[in-house]
């Protein structure tokens, strides 16, 4: 079990604070040789497999390092195009690394704005009266449980479908977050939360949470 | 506990079919407006959670709830796309949809050569079948409506 990150988004809809508690690895390293039984494409600046999904290499990978080195993007660490370097016969057997595509940062950022339009969609759509935005999302691999403050900011956690003690861990968050970055008088509101004692109690506030603790009385 | 309406979707986008049994309120919209912004909002989760996940999803996006009801989501292989809105006590309701979709919608619509395919359906028994499907499921009871 375990809490995959957190997610803060203020009330305009702008990420203010994204942390990365546990990244599952699911990489898989091959060695090939000439030619390549897999297509490749280059999607966002990242080279990805459009086709020829096997052994675990699954289409939407992106290509991680080629021979033990970290690609650059589209590049090779010499700063060759990846497709091109694929294409030469000389360079095989090459051994590749596909995995997941990490998130980059202006990524994360679009997710939460898009998230922060679902959730007054949802409740747009309510069949009922009065009913908030989206609360908890499960899909098989996690499941994203949302608080919203009365201010309007959303604290969002994601976790493993079975871990147990969301709801009293984002309480957790919003005391960290009015303890150690609204009292911080070098915060200003609505901005990147970039203070030291956050980062601190929000990282040990996950901990406990993931050992199924609880967070003393008064939470 | 109970239902509140149930959308059908095919993968364009057209709304083949919707009924609705305890629903309170409407979304203020007209029902074409309406269709439109629930696809599009599966059509977005469906985007989010596939970025956001952090390993390869089999099923991908399950359902949602919100501080009133819960809306359950399954997608068949070709697309077709049953929503189902609950109240926030029923369970995962995955195999209520694939059943409504494995003996209602193929017996009823695929195997039917008078409905045309990725069009609102007309058929009346798919209609009573289905109404009389979820008036009969266990988390079903009409409250004070």
């Amino acid at each position: 079990m375990a809490i995959f990150s957190v997610y803060v988004v203020n009330k305009a809809g702008g990420l203010i604070y994204q942390y990365d508690n546990y990244v599952p690895r699911a990489e898989v390293e091959k060695t090939f040789s000439f030619p390549l039984d897999l297509v490749l494409k280059i999607h966002d600046e990242k080279v990805v497999v459009s086709f020829g999904q096997r052994d675990g290499i699954r289409v939407g990978h992106a290509v991680l390092s080629i021979n033990g080195v970290d690609v650059n993007g589209k590049f090779t660490a010499e700063g060759k195009e990846i497709q091109e370097y694929l294409r030469d016969p000389a360079n095989y057997p090459v051994s590749i690394r596909f995995g997941r595509q990490k998130l980059s940062s202006n990524e994360k950022l679009m997710l939460a704005s898009m998230f922060h339009s679902l959730f007054a969609i949802g409740s747009q759509l309510s069949p009922e009266v009065g009913s908030s935005g989206i609360e908890m999302l499960e899909t098989d691999m996690f499941k994203l449980h949302c608080f919203q403050t009365l201010t309007g900011i959303k604290f969002i956690v994601l976790a493993d479908p079975r871990q147990s003690g969301i709801d009293a861990l984002l309480r957790k968050i919003y005391e960290i977050y009015s303890d150690f970055a609204l009292k911080n008088p070098f915060y200003s509101l609505e901005m990147p939360i970039r203070c030291e004692l956050f980062d601190q109690n929000l990282k040990s506030a996950l901990e406990i949470a993931e050992k199924a603790g609880t967070f003393g009385p008064g939470s | 506990m109970t239902v509140h309406n149930l959308y059908i979707f095919d993968r364009n986008g057209t709304c083949l079919h919707y009924s609705e049994w305890n629903r309170k309120k409407q979304a203020g919209i007209s029902k074409e407006e309406e269709f439109k912004l629930m696809y599009g909002m599966l059509f977005s989760i469906r985007s989010f959670v596939s970025k956001m996940s952090p390993l390869d999803m089999k099923d991908g996006f399950l359902s949602f709830q919100t501080s009133r009801y819960k809306l359950h989501y399954y997608e068949t292989p070709t697309g077709i796309r049953l929503v189902m809105n609950t109240d926030l006590s029923v369970p995962n309701c995955r195999e209520t949809l694939q059943q409504i979709y494995s003996t209602l919608y193929v017996d009823l619509i695929v195997k039917n050569p008078l409905c045309v395919l990725g069009e609102s359906l007309q058929s009346e028994l798919f209609n009573s079948k289905l109404d009389s499907f979820i008036r009969a499921l266990p988390f079903f009871s009409v409250r004070a409506a």
